[in-house]
């Protein structure tokens, strides 16, 4: 029986002091939009000044790990431990950028009343996904799962004059409201087997009890499910495509980097905490015999980048493509988690910091480009790299690194998971993975084709603000440089790897 | 001169052409040209300061004190955690008899490939960034020596040689492009692939006594590194050594390219501009055979000697297959690049063949490869500028109309063909020395001479139907050699006749090594037969 007797409360809301400052901001935002309806051009910054704060509070967190909201012993509702601090630093990365994006948006300026909105349902997110990252409970990573599901619904659909917005926004709830439903109802199954919806009492729960076969794998899967959905694997992506082909850019964005992340996390601990019984001394988890999850991620994650990448050569649409190399990269990153190693953990650290700047990079350019010619059909890219050399080269970039091939940082990516893959023996599996990026080149290199293959009549101009320069270059530079030098990224990632309860 | 860091000056250079290129205005077509220029004459310079300062006698492969203007230094260091080991890669460049001919060859291949595009007209500013690029991937894989940055400077290259194909290409030249990047996407691959394997199979020892993974190529050559678990150590009983022998066999033979991986070549051949033919076939294709000397052969030695035949079988299809094909072509230029892939069939064979004559006859045929087929490049880009087609049956006569540039024509065919006193001769007469001087390889090379008869038969046919008999009525205005075009021939037919009368410079820069690579592969054969014991 759970009893909310919380011994060191000051102490565990001390612990919360990123969540507390982002809450705080997304009041602050609110309560200025109330105010000074006027001066809705300060909202952005507002943001800025919330997330460098809780910036500092998450740097100042990493390296301590500690549990918070624990009624007795190990069952912790939170766990903050490196590896969350680790996402919670790339959310909130993303979280700027998305803010930056947005400050350009021309979707989003065209509804200037509703800004106040705007940014607090992207901080209605962000704590979420904070939540999400360092929750050890079921039911709280259900909670913190509908937070963020419940925001970012509101927010495909934010331009409400667009029909795309709106049918968005209509298909992201109805799939959204299905799937977490399903998760809903494996978490209840599974409460109702073990007792509990601690990750770690189930855990260690599972240690001794033999639980009933059927309904607990049943259980287990509708909750993988939930999460499937989440982070967009096949067959949980059915979403993917047209909430991002509709939703705001710097929406699709957002979804497609941090909350992606959020979900990966969710994973990750959900299975390292509730079914192994230990690491070997490689570093390998040792899996309790329930479920096989190697084989079941190795063919979710096959079947997702296969699906992706092939999916992806048929779209004109170049953000529907890129909805489509999102699941792409998903399989990719589930790959590193089907490894079911620290090793693998820590390319799938080291995959998201990279993919987050170079996903990142070509939605930002595509919004501007967006902006300018309104409409992201590759046809109308024709030309575009001799009109715009700036953009047309950025972009060039962001999707080399895409692809993989160095001296870019996705490539860097790519070479830490198929380390791990190779460290593991699944050499059929690298095979795979590498052949997908052969098929993935010829989608990425349709665009630059497009831009720089074929001429156009047609001279757009897109007149860059200084905001836009200093933007592309902040996204460019991590492509770069981490493709060359990339020891302080996989320092850090080995840091951050370390899970609480290990 | 020995700090003198020149390897990376060399590769570097044009780099920084590149960002000078970048920063000159759009229109200043000329500045942009002569910069370009003025690199690749320095890269000219620094290759022959660094042939004038080469210790003949050392012989490198796979001894790390006998490679010549060696930099080295820490590029990726992560101290060890837990259960991740420390990792670290090495900034590693170095030359020796190997690559030396072929950082020599770019230079010049290059040099002569930036004169033959002064004539292009469009996006000029893109077209020499571009071109700058790619000269930095392809001096950076001959002299590294470290597998992850070889592999950095592989891939380098192929998305300039997309664009360059891609945009400044024929008329399918996006298909070409595609194909292209696909074809050498999928090799690379492979590449990776065993690249990583390596990476785990084999440990050296730092100053310090630490043992760490390395991609070290001259590390991963030591047996005494092998773990004992390694998927590609030969002290695991379950080693994927041969597999993943065939797998880096390939992702270097689709560059050569080997049959039945050549078909990319006729179409971005016939598809590129002819100074990026020039460059494609020059120096691109070298890396396929440099890759195989460089990597496969030291790093799985014992399986090189196992596969000899095969590698040989190959080469002589390559020849044979080649040649008939060149035959059968109508295009002008179609027809020079399938006697590329012929002519490369000749450094598949002399490899095989694992001996001092046959190895150095190899170095020697991808230099001169390099050069007479840059030559011939540069000839069908003549005559493709004036008449703007190519079709070997439309032409006749032209020796009467262009006589100093059907000179040029003819030494350049005679010395494909191999005609003595030019420099082809000598690296093939080396070839089927070597080849025939090893039994397993004697047979395949008798039939492999079959392929200087069908390149005499194609070669001359060619000259008679394009530069013999009667003149065309159509192409009686065509005029003959522009000064420009002097100064691209020149040079070359200097080195082509040059090496053809004493080729003794050439082989005696690769005689050290050609010789330190057949004793390793030959003492390799009784360490690896002993580690394969237990």
């Amino acid at each position: 029986m759970i009893t909310l007797i919380l011994p060191n409360l000051s102490s565990d809301l001390l612990a919360i002091l990123p969540e507390i400052s982002l809450a705080l901001t997304l009041v602050a935002i609110v309560v200025f939009d109330l105010i000074f309806s006027k001066s809705k051009r300060f909202l952005p910054f507002i943001s800025l000044v919330g997330i460098v704060i809780t910036f500092a509070f998450v740097v100042l967190q990493f390296g301590d790990p500690k549990s918070a909201f624990s009624v007795t012993g190990n069952n912790s509702f939170l766990s903050l431990d490196n590896f969350s601090s680790f996402f919670k630093i790339l959310i909130l990365i993303t979280t700027a950028f998305i803010v930056l994006f947005s400050m350009s948006s021309q979707e989003v300026n065209s509804c200037p009343d509703r800004h106040g909105e705007y940014y607090a349902l992207i901080f209605g997110m962000v704590i979420g996904m904070f939540f999400m990252v360092s929750a050890n409970d079921l039911i709280l990573i259900y909670l913190s799962l509908e937070l963020l599901s419940l925001s970012s619904y509101v927010l495909a659909g934010f331009v409400k004059t667009s029909v795309r917005n709106s049918e968005a926004s209509l298909k992201y709830i109805i799939y959204g409201s299905a799937s977490s439903g399903i998760m809903l109802f494996g978490i209840s199954i599974l409460y109702g087997i073990t007792g509990s919806t601690n990750l770690h009492e189930i855990n260690s729960l599972l240690h001794f009890t033999a639980a009933s076969q059927l309904t607990f794998v049943m259980a287990v899967l509708m909750i993988f499910a939930g999460i499937g959905f989440k982070i967009s694997i096949v067959p949980f992506h059915f979403w993917t495509p047209d909430v991002y082909e509709g939703a705001p850019i710097s929406i699709t964005a957002f979804l497609s980097v941090a909350s992606k992340a959020a979900g990966f996390v969710i994973l990750i601990r959900f299975l390292k905490i509730t079914f192994t019984q230990g690491l070997d001394k490689s570093g390998y988890w040792q899996m309790l015999p329930y479920i096989d999850w190697q084989l079941l991620l190795i063919v979710f994650s096959i079947i997702t980048m296969t699906f992706g990448n092939f999916a992806a050569l048929w779209q004109d649409n170049l953000k529907r493509m890129l909805a489509y190399s999102s699941i792409a990269h998903a399989g990719y990153l589930m790959l590193g988690v089907a490894v079911l190693s620290d090793q693998g953990l820590m390319a799938v650290l080291v995959y998201f910091s990279v993919y987050l700047f170079m996903n990142l990079g070509a939605f930002y350019v595509v919004m501007l480009i967006a902006n300018k010619i309104d409409s992201e059909e590759i046809d109308d890219y024709k030309g575009l790299g001799y009109s715009l050399p700036l953009l047309g080269t950025a972009l060039g970039i962001f999707l080399i690194s895409l692809t993989g091939l160095p001296p870019t940082a996705g490539f860097i990516g790519k070479l830490y998971l198929f380390i791990a893959l190779v460290d593991a023996n699944m050499i059929t599996v690298a095979i795979i993975a590498l052949l997908n990026t052969v098929v993935a080149l010829y989608y990425y290199i349709r665009v630059l084709k497009a831009m720089f293959l074929t001429k156009s009549e047609k001279h757009i101009v897109v007149k860059l603000s200084p905001l836009n320069y200093t933007v592309l270059f902040l996204l460019i530079a991590p492509v770069l440089i981490l493709g060359i030098y990339f020891t302080p990224l996989i320092n850090l990632a080995k840091e951050s790897i370390q899970l609480l309860g290990f | 001169m020995n700090n003198f860091p020149i390897l990376s000056l060399l590769t570097f250079l044009p780099i920084v052409g590149m960002g000078i290129v970048l920063l000159l205005p759009k229109k200043q077509e000329l500045s942009i040209k002569v910069t370009t220029l003025i690199v690749t004459a320095i890269q000219i310079v620094l290759s022959i300061i660094l042939l004038m300062n080469f210790n003949y006698a050392a012989g490198g492969i796979n001894d790390a004190s006998s490679f010549q203007f060696i930099e080295k230094f820490r590029w990726i260091e992560i101290p060890g955690f837990a259960w991740i080991g420390k990792i670290k890669i090495d900034y590693f460049m170095g030359v020796d008899g190997l690559s030396t001919p072929l950082v020599l060859l770019t230079a010049i291949v290059t040099f002569i490939a930036t004169i033959s595009s002064w004539s292009i007209d469009k996006s000029v500013k893109g077209y020499f960034a571009m071109f700058l690029l790619l000269n930095t991937g392809m001096m950076g894989v001959f002299v590294a020596l470290d597998f992850f940055l070889f592999y950095i400077f592989w891939e380098l290259m192929l998305l300039p040689m997309y664009f360059l194909i891609g945009i400044w290409g024929g008329p399918r030249r996006e298909y070409a492009a595609i194909k292209f990047f696909l074809y050498t996407l999928l090799g690379s691959i492979f590449i990776l692939l065993v690249m990583i394997g390596l990476y785990f199979s084999s440990m050296e020892t730092l100053a310090d006594g630490t043992r760490v993974f390395t991609f070290n190529l001259l590390e991963l050559m030591n047996h005494a590194n092998y773990t004992q678990t390694g998927i590609l150590s030969p002290l695991n009983p379950n080693n994927l050594r041969f597999i993943a022998y065939i797998a880096l066999f390939i992702g270097f033979a689709i560059k050569i390219p080997m049959f039945p991986f050549h078909t990319w070549l006729p179409d971005a051949h016939v598809e590129a501009p002819t100074a990026i033919s020039v460059i494609l076939a020059g120096v691109l294709l070298k890396m396929g055979t440099y890759g195989i000397l460089r990597v496969s052969y030291p790093i799985f030695p014992e399986l090189t000697y196992q596969l000899s035949w095969y590698i040989a079988l190959f080469g002589m299809i390559n020849i044979i297959y080649g040649a008939l094909a060149a035959m059968a072509q109508k295009d002008f230029k179609k027809l020079i690049a399938y006697s590329s892939v012929s002519h490369m069939g000749f450094v598949m064979l002399g490899m095989s063949a694992l001996n001092t004559m046959g190895i150095s006859g190899a170095i020697l045929q991808m230099f001169n490869h390099g050069t007479i087929t840059a030559m011939l490049f540069l000839i069908v880009g003549v005559v493709y500028d004036r008449a703007h087609t190519r079709d070997l049956d439309s032409f006749g006569g032209l020796g009467k109309q262009m006589p100093i540039y059907t000179g040029f024509v003819t030494v350049a065919f005679f010395a494909a063909i191999g005609l003595p006193g030019l420099s082809g001769f000598i690296s093939e007469a080396l070839v089927f020395l070597g080849g025939f001087g090893n039994a397993t390889t004697r047979i395949l090379t008798v039939i492999s001479t079959l392929g200087i008869l069908l390149g005499a038969a194609y070669m001359l046919w060619t000259l008679q139907r394009v530069y013999l008999g009667t003149l065309n009525e159509k192409w009686k205005d065509l005029t003959d050699l522009t000064t420009r075009e002097y100064f691209m021939l020149v040079p070359l037919t200097i080195i082509v006749i040059y090496l053809g009368v004493n080729p003794s410079p050439m082989l005696n820069l690769m005689n050290a090594s050609a010789n330190a690579m057949v004793k390793f592969i030959s003492d390799a054969q009784v360490i690896y037969g002993s580690l394969n014991a237990f």
